[in-house]
């Protein structure tokens, strides 16, 4: 399976390599030549009648509208400035921020019921808060690849590499290939970057089941099919070095993912997406922290497989397609991960340990979470938007409570809470401009079993620089 | 490794199926997707990506765009980055290398004619401006004729054996346009000086061509949403520098417009600005006759 797909890159390697024009050289310049001359001739008659223009003008006197129009007619854009500056790539700096106010501390945020995914996944910090500040960086490297960027500089004075990856340009037949780290294409909302999301954080089913978001080391070919309806297929090998997965020293792939999109427009109004994504990875030794029933800390463990469905789907509508003055986005992710292994329950580090020695057995769960969401532009710079999610426990096999190895439900407050974690998040945006966004959003977060925490905050966005796309 | 050959031999065969016998033309905006047609007529695809009732800067990279971008031999855009927002993103992820900065199948409008209202200083405190100067360039018919040389020249260029009758639609094209731009200049004799309030800076181009007298825009800064401060600044102007009519394009939003000019009791005219942006406005000779009909109605 490797050797056939590293095989059939390389094919594509090959293959995107300039091909000769098959055209008839001869036949090529002489119709180059004659359309020239109709160029020329029709330049003529085009000065002719500016020329007959300028004097008809000249007679009716010069208004003040033509001197203001003659002063910013520039010289031909063909020639533009040179300098060692002229290939500078794009560049653009995401500014944000927050201040919030929550009835549970954030530090102690957990998602009950679920295995912590060791990603920035609780909720904006109590108090005025810096967001991570992202330089972005991105140029055509040459006619085959693009390159880019993303740095962010969190307010814990850190830089992160939230992406570099190379992409090219000249594979052709609807491929393309990226390498480096990048937002894996699986979900909807995984590859929309941060400071365009609708609310500030991500949905409870992103911080469960991916630690927010995922962007592993490795690389994604994709094929868009030759059709008119939008189809695409996508996989990714990766190293695996976050939450499903765990990094390990290995001579193979530690994560492999497969997608696919289908969308296209219904009537002029409205545009849709839908995908189907699959996640495969094995951890090893996948560990977090715990307190026993009687508050003790344990460490647990986890080694097995573990897969991960997403179905997604987006929908936008706009009267007659124009998103200038009102809009309406929907959007929603279902997310179902099973996961088989040995899990170890290891309390040794306590100077009185309870149960004396690493205790392990199988371990199974099959969970699910989804949300909805959707977000409605009233009025030219005013958006309102309402997210529902939700998390199901599912089922869960624990075998060293099952098998009466000592410890028993209690003793696995994470793992083991038969909880439904819910949330309500209301948002409110208004936006002077696209690169200035201030929101305001409300939510009660029910992520802890037993607690409800009512959550407030404010949150500007500012894009400086280069003019940024946007993905659909 | 026999799946392997299988696979390689079928990828080399989709590779060599010859090329669909049309030319697939992907066209931006209408008003290129309507000159492609003039140009190629039956020997072209032609798809446009938006609609007249469509705010150009406003588009979004939806996967409709993606799809029909992957088949295309030819993109004919704008440029000077009236596509910033979204163009760059299809053609990346469309897979087709044809289509991509410097190859003969991206066409931009904008690189064959002067463009005007070239920002002198960039700064965004001065709005969304559009910093190789203005893009909306299709309003004088004069840069429609430099690009329908231009762009029949790169038709020919990427689909040789109908050169001919590219050069051959270039030319009743041209013919046509020639006579036509008579007929308009003639018509619009009384719109030279005609004082008039804009929505956005997208009637730069015909305020030029016409020689009519541009006294205020709607919006406070380009691509910002008119304001009541600035509506009612803009009245007081007009009281001492009056215009004889507010025009906007057919996407713009008909509010600020239809205020503004009925306090000032003057007409407000909606143009189509584009190729379907009314009813009679179907191609480009119509897109110029229907435009010069409403100024003109409105100038009476
Ligand atoms: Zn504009």
């Amino acid at each position: 399976m490797h050797r056939s797909t590293l095989c059939a890159m390389a094919l594509a390697v090959v293959w995107s390599a300039p091909l000769p024009v098959r055209a008839q050289g001869a036949e090529l310049s002489m119709i180059r030549e004659e359309i020239r001359q109709l160029k020329d001739a029709y330049e003529k008659r085009i000065q002719g009648l500016e020329r007959r223009l300028a004097e008809a003008e000249s007679r009716a006197g010069k208004t003040e509208h033509d001197a203001a129009r003659a002063a910013t007619v520039v010289a031909h854009p063909g020639a533009r400035a040179g300098g060692e500056n002229a290939f500078n790539p794009a560049i653009s700096l995401i500014l944000q921020g927050t201040a919030a106010r929550s009835s549970q501390d954030p530090e102690t945020y957990r998602i009950s019921g679920f295995a912590p995914s060791g990603g920035e996944i609780a909720p904006a910090s109590r108090g005025a808060n810096l967001g991570e500040s992202e330089l972005v960086v991105t140029a055509n490297i040459d006619p085959y690849f693009r390159g880019l960027l993303i740095a962010a500089l969190t307010p814990e004075n850190e830089v992160e590499v939230e992406e570099a990856f190379f992409q090219t340009l000249a594979l052709d037949h609807g491929l393309t290939l990226k390498g480096g780290r990048f937002l894996s294409g699986i979900g909807y909302q995984n590859e929309v970057h941060q400071h365009s999301w609708d609310f500030q954080d991500a949905p409870l089913a992103y911080k469960a089941f991916l630690g927010g978001r995922r962007n592993d080391d490795g690389v994604q070919l994709k094929w868009v099919a030759p059709t008119d309806l939008f189809i695409e297929f996508g996989a990714e090998l990766g190293r695996g070095r976050s939450f499903p997965s765990t990094a390990r020293s290995r001579n193979a792939a530690g994560a492999w993912t497969v997608f696919a999109h289908v969308g296209g427009d219904i009537g002029t109004g409205t545009a849709w997406r839908a995908g189907l994504s699959h996640l495969r990875t094995s951890p090893r030794g996948r560990a977090f922290e715990d307190a026993d029933s009687l508050g003790n800390p344990v460490t647990q463990s986890f080694s097995g497989r573990s897969r991960l469905w997403i179905a997604d789907f987006v929908l936008k509508w706009a009267p007659g397609g124009n998103a200038a003055k009102t809009n309406f986005k929907l959007q929603g992710e279902y997310f179902r991960r099973r996961e088989d292994g040995q899990l170890s329950f290891d309390d040794t580090a306590r100077a009185a340990p309870r149960f004396g020695a690493v205790l392990s057995d199988t371990y199974a769960s099959l969970q699910s979470g989804w949300y909805l969401q959707s977000v409605y532009q009233f009025m030219p710079r005013w958006r309102i938007g309402y997210r529902y999610d939700r998390l199901n426990f599912g089922r869960v096999d624990n075998g060293i409570v099952a098998n009466g190895l000592g410890p028993t439900a209690g003793d696995f407050p994470l793992l083991m809470s038969d909880h439904r974690p819910a949330r309500s998040t209301l948002m409110f945006d208004w936006s002077p401009t696209e690169f200035s966004r201030i929101r305001l959003q409300l939510a009660s977060d029910k992520s802890r079993v037993g607690l409800t925490d009512h959550q407030a905050l404010i949150q500007y966005i500012f894009s400086l620089g280069a003019h940024g796309a946007h993905r659909f | 490794m026999r799946h392997l050959r299988a696979a390689v031999a079928i990828l080399i065969l989709v590779w060599a199926l010859p090329a669909a016998s049309a030319l697939n033309i992907f066209a931006c905006t209408p008003e290129w997707g309507a000159l492609a047609k003039e140009l190629g007529g039956a020997k072209t695809n032609v798809y446009v990506a938006t609609t007249a009732l469509q705010d150009p800067h406003r588009i979004e990279a939806r996967p409709s765009l993606i799809a029909r971008a992957r088949s295309a031999d030819l993109m004919v855009c704008t440029g000077a980055e009236l596509e910033v927002g979204w163009l760059p993103l299809v053609r990346t992820q469309s897979g087709n290398a044809r289509i991509q900065s410097g190859q003969p199948g991206y066409f931009e409008a904008a690189t064959h004619a002067d463009l005007l209202e070239k920002p002198a200083r960039l700064d965004r405190a001065a709005g969304d401006v559009h910093a190789a100067g203005n893009p909306h360039l299709h309003l004088d018919p004069r840069n429609i004729a430099r690009v329908a040389i231009a762009m029949s020249e790169r038709m020919a260029q990427l689909d040789p054996r109908q050169s001919a009758q590219y050069r051959e639609g270039a030319k009743a094209f041209l013919d046509r346009w020639q006579r036509a731009i008579a007929r308009w200049e003639k018509a619009a004799a009384p719109l030279k000086g005609f004082p008039v309030v804009i929505h956005h800076k997208n009637l730069s181009y015909l305020i030029g061509w016409l020689g009519m007298r541009e006294v205020g825009a709607l919006e406070p800064r380009p691509g910002l949403p008119p304001t009541a401060a600035h509506l009612n600044e803009l009245l007081a102007r007009l009281a001492r520098d009056p215009a004889k009519a507010v025009m906007r394009a057919a996407y713009n939003d008909p509010r600020p417009g239809d205020w503004l000019a009925g306090r000032a009791r003057i007409p407000s005219v909606v143009l189509p600005y584009t190729v379907g942006g009314t009813e009679v406005a179907q191609d480009l000779f119509g897109l110029f006759d229907d435009t010069l009909a409403r100024l003109l109605e409105a100038a009476r």
